[in-house]
């Protein structure tokens, strides 16, 4: 168990540089320092701007190593920046990039929390209803409206949650965001259940079919034959048994949760990650966006090693090797 | 001659006239190919039979972004229309042309919105107008050439990639499978939505980096499939014989392991489809997504529905494009893993 996790911490750090070098081959080659700097100062600035920007933001060196020089480069800079998580300064504004990231951390995690564990529970208990009703009129009005839910758009959902709940029925706050924790749940709850909304639909076909496998099973017919009750057999027997496929579901949805905030934050006016992602975008801001990937991909690497993890506790016969 | 590689209006008709061209003749080509296959021929059959309305559906948009695709250059029938009289332009920008108000009007209305100034075609836009006083339903209906643009030309770069290093590592498998494997992982780690943003910024904005941008993304997921499968179909009996009468590696995979993922292939480009076209949505909120989509004019319904009295016309017609295109391709692609792929049983009857 130990060796392994060394052995698959080693190969998410190779990934991770992996990342780190895709960054550098997108942000310093295929969009060159120059590019940069004509989109920061204007596609009509003169040459001298041009290089005096890029000296003051730090790209004026070459970009690979050579024989002369091992760390005066931007490849070097850009691997030890990441890896110590000194990100710098942005390259709109000059804010310090971690300040800002800190700054958003706090709401980011208001919203994704609830929204993840509401989404789980509501995902999984109308798929174990929807599953005990299988074949039935039930289960293929279920079914149907959850192939409605997906095939609409999550920008509809945040227009029209905003409009009916916010504007019309005066619920909640259209937008905003008060980090004071008596009214907070006031500003999360119209992202959180438009949030749960928009991804319903898929979590309820794909659990859905994990329990109707399930239920066909020897050991339900066991338990059953032995006198469990139906309520029983579908909280105990199954939904034990279908852990598994849920919990690695779960963590492929964490990097979806990180970008599906993206969009809710964008539309609710949450001041977290997402709203510092979206204003990098429109003030192109390529190094705080640099410090955005990476640190989704951090989240999401480590979120894998803990699935393997949470693999062994679940499921006892499952062995790391 | 020397005006066909300028950009020039003819050259962009000749470029879209071209396009749709080669789609006839890839579609008649397969079409044969599945006239003469027992296989798909049975079930294109079934799948008719099944999913009647949601085909018609797809064929309608699919001929309305035809029929957008193929321009020409010269002079409209309207006289009044001046200004783009030398552009190419489709159909459907002749039928429409010379169609403007100055600003928003309600479906049929006869005066401009929120104002007594008569319009200069009373009643004649089914779905109102736009903030600049563009027909509603012409901009909806050059919606659906962007949605399969976005959906069809990302689908064609992401897939022949997916198989191509899917099959070479799970066929080959050691130092090949593992390289691969390695940048699966690295691509799949980075936040899809991050790494679109990221890519576009990179490239600059433009349909077609916007098109390479989702191709990166979504073939990771398709390359892990066929790798599985390509891992699975290597080990069998006919394989193997294959190998033991000397045919080429090149040769296995095409003729031998190719033909069974083929199911898979359909599955994947009709459920990726409506994947794609929903991140597209998504991009245009976050501002980067392409000219005249679908999700742009859900975007700019931000600013539409805060005011009072209501404009709803704009976001009702692009979401009702967006809503039933995805859901006619949601239907056929669950009805086509039903009838192509039978491990996946997913009634649960049995």
């Amino acid at each position: 168990m130990l060796s392994y996790l060394i052995r698959r911490s080693g190969y998410s750090f190779l990934v991770l540089l992996g990342v780190i070098l895709f960054l550098f081959i997108l942000f310093f080659t295929i969009a060159s320092p120059d590019d940069i700097a004509r989109q920061a100062v204007g596609e009509k600035a003169l040459p001298e701007v041009i290089e005096q920007w890029k000296v003051n933001h730090g790209y004026d060196r070459p970009l690979w190593p050579s024989s002369v020089q091992l760390t005066d480069n931007l490849l070097y800079d850009h691997f030890r920046r990441l890896l110590t998580f000194q990100f710098g300064d942005s390259d709109s504004d000059g804010v310090p990039i971690s300040q800002r990231l800190l700054a958003g951390a706090g709401p980011s995690f208001a919203l994704t929390l609830p929204l993840f564990l509401v989404g789980l529970v509501v995902g999984v208990l109308i798929s174990l209803f929807v599953a005990f009703f299988r074949g039935t009129y039930i289960d293929r009005l279920g079914l149907t409206l959850a192939v409605l839910a997906m095939s609409v758009s999550i920008l509809l959902y945040i227009i029209g949650g905003q409009f009916l709940l916010g504007r019309l029925l005066r619920w909640f706050p259209v937008s905003g965001f008060e980090p004071d924790l008596s009214v907070i749940w006031r500003f999360l709850a119209l992202p959180v259940i438009v949030g749960v909304a928009s991804q319903v639909g898929s979590d309820i076909r794909f659990y859905r079919t994990v329990f109707v496998e399930e239920i066909y099973k020897d050991y339900v017919r066991t338990a059953r034959a032995k006198g469990a009750g139906e309520m029983r057999i579908m909280l105990v027997h199954v939904l034990r048994a279908a852990l598994v496929p849920i919990v690695t579901n779960v963590v492929m949805v964490i990097p979806f949760l990180f970008t599906g905030s993206l969009l809710l934050e964008a539309g609710f006016g949450i001041p977290g990650l997402g709203s510092v992602t979206v204003e990098a975008i429109n003030s192109n801001d390529f190094s705080t966006l640099r410090a955005v990937v990476f640190l989704g991909s951090l989240l999401f690497i480590f979120g894998q090693i803990l699935t393997d993890i949470a693999y062994t506790l679940v499921d006892p016969r499952i062995r790391l090797s | 001659m020397s005006a066909i590689f300028e950009d020039t209006p003819l050259r962009e008709a000749i470029l879209s006239d071209s396009i749709v061209v080669l789609l006839l003749l890839l579609a008649a080509f397969v079409s044969q190919k599945i006239a003469r296959d027992r296989f798909w021929s049975k079930n294109i059959v079934t799948l008719w039979r099944r999913r009647r309305f949601s085909l018609l559906l797809i064929g309608f948009f699919l001929c309305v972004a035809l029929i957008d695709s193929t321009l020409w250059i010269g002079s409209s029938e309207n006289t009044l229309d001046v200004v783009s009289s030398q552009e190419a332009r489709s159909l459907i920008d002749r039928i429409f042309s010379d169609y403007k108000e100055k600003t928003y009007s309600a479906p049929l209305a006869s005066t401009l919105f929120g104002d007594t100034e008569a319009l200069k075609y009373p009643a004649r836009h089914l779905l109102g107008t736009n903030l600049i006083g563009i027909d509603v339903l012409y901009i909806t209906l050059k919606g659906a050439r962007v949605a399969l643009l976005i959906g069809g030309l990302t689908s064609l770069i992401a897939i022949p990639l997916a198989l191509f290093f899917g099959m070479s590592a799970g066929y080959f498998g050691g130092r090949i499978d593992d390289m691969v494997f390695f940048v699966m992982s690295t691509l799949a780690s980075m936040p899809g939505l991050l790494l679109l943003v990221a890519l576009i910024m990179a490239l600059g904005q433009s349909t077609f980096s916007v098109c390479i941008a989702l191709g990166v993304t979504s073939w990771v997921g398709f390359s892990r499939l066929s790798r599985g499968e390509t891992l699975k179909l290597r080990e069998l009996d006919y394989v193997a014989a294959a190998r033991a009468l000397g045919v080429s590696n090149r040769k296995i995979i095409t003729q031998h392991i190719l033909p069974n993922l083929m199911h898979l292939v359909v599955i994947t480009f009709v459920l990726m489809f409506s994947g794609l076209v929903l991140s597209e949505a998504s991009l245009s909120w976050l501002g980067s997504g392409v000219d005249k989509s679908w999700g742009q004019m859900i975007a700019q319904a931000k600013n539409e529905l805060s005011r009072d009295p209501v404009i709803w016309w704009n976001v009702a017609a692009a979401g009702v494009a967006l809503f039933s295109l995805l859901l006619a391709v949601n239907r056929v692609g669950d009805a086509l893993r039903d009838i192509l792929d039978p491990r996946t049983n997913r009634e649960g009857s049995t």
